[in-house]
């Protein structure tokens, strides 16, 4: 069983659908007790940083979240909120990768970054099975990680950022594998075979 | 590299995709969730769905239809048309659509930019403007660009973007349904003018009006209905000539 983390902050529809073609058994949740019972975690998330870290505060999931042990992924605004901080809103977030949210130089590039991007693999991956550098995704996001310690795949906006991260049981991606056609289901599929 | 995008747009009346020219001689087109599958399949990056239901009754079968489009296709979708609420744009994000579109019900309350834009994130709110060229300037329209305002194209474009628009997607009326190339002349001065994607609109009748849409205009993407709608131009077709000409496509 997969728990879908609900915290009003994640456009968890998408994700659920994906999960479903995949044939998946989940749940939606915002419960900590439902969440520790469930095999793998997966922590979805569009919207505003600051908004959705008051929101895990409030639903008393931030805790839980930082010292689960079971494989869990963060996508896009999931994956920013497994960071120390977040310059979005200057928030502190999960502390689970050291590196900070950033924003990217309007003066140089269009943000929000958005559409669809290619990827480079600099670290063997599991969720990278079947997946080559080069391959596609698709990306919606203002704020971005450095590349550091725990990237396993960036992309380049003007700079190269972490499009993919990796630190013992937890998993992050920026882009949207339940938006990003059949190598971002393979993705998913690659998180649920861990 | 971030690639170039090509957006199908699709219009819905209760329920249905129609086909038609300027909002007239519209003709049912069949499911919009067939043809949403048939155009992710094709190669399209995004969609666009625009709800030209007449009635408010009726407009309540848009929520279940992007239900169904979100189960059926792994690609982002946007949905617009009619669109003047928080809990409107709530619901319509929680059935599935990725973005929204906004037209005149942010010219009415500007601050329907900012309040969504703080509550969904800025990358799920398309401000979508019609402009049409008065001879002196370019004067933004709204109703289906059954009503002139008193608002300047590109101050509206770039008051958008302040306010915390994620995209703009701009409609040249005066280039509809020509099938003789976007609006390059504005597309490039706005795409130069303000920092978020521009999605160039109206206008599109061949690949080389994509071409310049891109090259000339540097916009972000390209959206078009009937010539894909028609199957005029195959998207596949379209994408290998840009790829060809240096563009950066998914392909």
């Amino acid at each position: 069983m997969i728990a879908l983390i609900d915290y009003g902050a994640g456009n968890v529809a998408s994700v659920a659908n994906a999960l479903t073609e995949l044939n998946q058994e989940f749940i939606i949740t915002s419960n900590e007790a439902e969440i520790c019972r469930a095999q793998k975690i997966i922590f979805p998330g569009v919207g505003e940083a600051s908004y959705a870290i008051r929101q895990l505060h409030l639903l008393n999931l931030f805790t839980v979240l930082r010292i689960v042990k079971k494989p869990m992924l963060g996508i896009c605004l999931g994956m920013q909120l497994m960071a120390d901080f977040s310059k979005e809103g200057n928030v502190t977030c999960l502390g689970i990768f050291s590196v900070t949210a950033e924003k990217f130089d309007e003066r140089k590039t269009k943000v929000p970054h958005m559409g669809w991007n290619d990827i480079e693999i600099v670290k063997e991956s599991k969720l990278f099975n079947g997946i080559k550098s080069g391959e596609r995704f698709y990306f919606a996001n203002s704020y971005y990680l450095s590349v550091c310690p725990f990237t396993t795949s960036m992309s380049n906006n003007e700079i190269n950022f972490s499009s993919s991260l990796e630190k013992d049981n937890f998993f992050g991606v920026q882009f949207h594998p339940e938006k990003s056609g059949d190598a971002g289901l393979k993705i998913l599929k690659n998180f649920i075979d861990i | 590299m971030l690639c170039k995008r090509i957006i199908p747009c699709l219009d819905i009346k209760d329920g249905r995709a129609v086909k038609g020219t300027n909002f007239v001689n519209l003709v049912d087109a069949g499911s919009p969730v067939e043809l949403a599958a048939r155009y992710s399949k094709e190669g399209a990056d995004e969609l666009v769905f625009l709800d030209i239901t007449a009635s408010n009754e009726k407009r309540k079968t848009l929520f279940s239809l992007v239900s169904e489009v979100a189960k059926a296709i792994r690609i982002p979708f946007t949905v617009g048309g009619g669109i003047s609420e928080i809990n409107d744009i709530e619901a319509l994000l929680k059935a599935g659509a990725d973005k929204v579109s906004l037209n005149s019900s942010i010219v009415k309350s500007p601050k329907l930019i900012s309040e969504a834009a703080k509550r969904f994130g800025s990358q799920a709110i398309v401000a979508a403007i019609d402009i049409k060229n008065n001879g002196k300037e370019y004067k933004v329209y709204i109703n289906g660009g059954r009503e002139e305002t008193n608002l300047v194209g590109l101050d509206w474009c770039k008051k958008a973007a302040e306010l915390g628009a994620g995209e703009i997607l701009l409609t040249s009326m005066d280039k509809d349904g020509t099938k003789d190339g976007y609006d390059i002349e504005f597309l490039k001065l706005l795409a130069s003018s303000v920092s978020i994607p521009v999605i160039a609109s109206g206008g599109a009748g061949k690949k080389e009006d994509f071409l310049d849409a891109f090259k000339l205009a540097n916009v972000d993407a390209c959206l078009a209905a009937s010539l894909f709608h028609f199957n005029i131009l195959p998207i596949a077709e379209l994408k290998s000539y840009l790829g060809n000409n240096g563009i950066t496509v998914r392909i």
